[in-house]
């Protein structure tokens, strides 16, 4: 067992999909939480291999894509300091800020180092004691142990040269906001695997029974995300709404609770700005007053930054799931993974980037689904 | 960066007052933070994170997922799929279906 060749059989995922076009008897519009499930549903074709009339919308957990340009400008004021040592995941090098991105301010002469683990900044800042090391803590309930772990360590070690700028958001609120808005077309969830890891599924209960919507705790890996379509489109064919698990060898209900409480005490939940989607109340979690010696904006006094998105870029749409990137007149022309206009177009987890890698609406395909179905989409299986 | 994903973990020691160790993933070794899964021990796979495990993995629950996806034909599917989800339930085979959270 190694967790992961096991659940990318093609024989089983045939079987998977048949089982899906045998159950389906009406439309249905699925939404998948996490970028990353959005990447392995369009890379090997999963969502083109589903019955006609099942559609696959993209939902806004990409961490790297919903982070604000605000915070984006905030680093870049913050990284161009000379006193200053800007570390960050690599995924958010490359996103484009209002007039530049920290890639370019690397190239520049500004020290941007990127880092694995939260952990990696603590040790920068311990090594370099006479500058001031700042952590670009983004990310969902996955990355949030992490980087409250980084604030705790650097509590601990008494670091006066350590600091976060922090942009962390919730998905059970951002699930909440998709449902009430009134354009809303998602009628199940396929909850993602890894947050519910760390936070459980008992958030998702109510979630469930209020809007009367079937939520899918699923994996990552391609029989994880058919047999997860499958669970939930059951649940709607039979009219049930609850929260089902596909993920159980990673999920428990109650989740990690040593993770939780790590969480907790360094942070506590408050309004946040989602890019391309506004602000959505108690989305994303604050520092806590005891820690607020780490918070990066007010040290270096970048609270008032307030900018504007590139008027081609439709991402807000894109991640509420109104529009698809095949829908933006950038895609592909003036916006490609190289030149990234908006954040899902730079991180392999946005959908655009995931669409541009798929070869999806482009002259030349760059890739190839890898189920290579033999009948026509929407026969019902014999 | 958001992806997790499986390894096994093949040291584990004290570095201060965290729990750290390597874990390997088809032969690249990392180091990871272990201190949110302080009943992981050698050999254990478990999900990584930015450098944390997250989770460790159920191979009883992996094993009875995939023995389960591969029984999958039209006739005994729904009790099949019904049962496997059972969070704490009887085996597969007398579980009632529909299991939910």
């Amino acid at each position: 067992m190694k967790y992961i060749d096991e659940y990318r059989d093609s024989d089983l995922a045939r079987k998977l999909v048949d089982e899906i076009h045998r159950v389906t008897t009406k439309p249905w519009s699925l939404m998948e939480v996490c970028g990353g499930q959005t990447h392995t549903l369009v890379k090997q074709g999963i969502d083109e291999a589903l019955p006609k009339g099942v559609r696959m919308i993209h939902g806004p957990g990409c961490p790297v894509c919903v982070t604000p340009l605000e915070q984006i400008d905030k680093a870049l004021a913050i990284a161009a300091r000379p006193d200053v040592i800007f570390s960050s995941y690599g995924d958010m090098l490359r996103v484009p800020g209002s007039t530049t991105d920290l890639l370019s301010l690397k190239a520049r002469g500004a020290d941007v180092r990127i880092v694995y683990s939260p952990l990696d900044a603590v040790r920068i800042a311990v090594a370099n004691p006479d500058r001031q090391v700042v952590f670009f803590a983004i990310g969902f309930e996955t990355t949030a142990p992490a980087n409250a772990m980084a604030v705790w360590q650097a509590s601990r070690l008494g670091l006066s040269n350590f600091s976060v700028l922090v942009s962390h958001v919730l998905v059970p609120p951002a699930m909440t906001a998709i449902l009430d808005s009134p354009t809303c077309q998602v009628q199940a969830f396929l909850a993602a695997g890894h947050v519910c890891a760390v936070m459980g599924w008992t958030e998702y209960e109510p979630i469930a029974e209020r809007y009367h919507v079937p939520i899918v705790i699923t994996g990552f890996e391609p029989l994880d995300l058919l047999e997860g379509i499958l669970m939930a489109i059951r649940q709607l064919e039979e009219g049930r709404a609850v929260v089902e698990n596909q993920y159980a060898r990673a999920v428990k209900r109650e989740g990690n609770r040593a993770a939780q409480e790590a969480i907790a005490r360094v942070f506590e939940a408050g309004d946040r700005t989602w890019r391309g989607i506004g602000s959505i109340p108690s989305s994303g979690l604050h520092l806590r007053p005891e820690f607020a010696k780490f918070d990066a904006e007010a040290r270096f006094e970048v609270g008032d930054i307030h900018t504007q998105e590139h008027p081609a870029c439709i991402a807000g749409q894109i991640l509420q799931g109104t529009k698809t990137p095949l829908d933006c007149t950038a895609y592909g022309t003036l916006c490609s993974p190289q030149k990234p206009l908006g954040a899902p177009m730079v991180s392999s987890e946005g959908v655009c980037s995931a669409y541009h890698a798929a070869g999806r609406g482009l002259a030349a395909p760059t890739a190839f689904p890898l189920y290579e179905l033999s009948r026509p989409r929407g026969e019902a299986p014999r | 960066m958001c992806l997790g994903i499986p390894g096994k973990v093949v040291e584990i020691r004290d570095d201060g007052p965290l729990r750290m160790g390597k874990v390997d993933f088809g032969g690249v070794r990392k180091e990871a933070c272990l201190a949110y899964v302080p009943e992981v021990e050698i050999g254990d796979y478990v999900i990584i994170h930015v450098g944390f495990a997250i989770s460790r993995l159920d191979e009883d629950e992996a094993r009875k997922t995939l023995e389960l996806l591969r029984l999958i034909d039209a006739d005994m599917v729904e009790m099949e799929l019904g049962s496997m989800f059972a969070p704490e339930g009887p085996p597969a085979s007398v579980a009632p279906p529909p299991a939910t959270a």
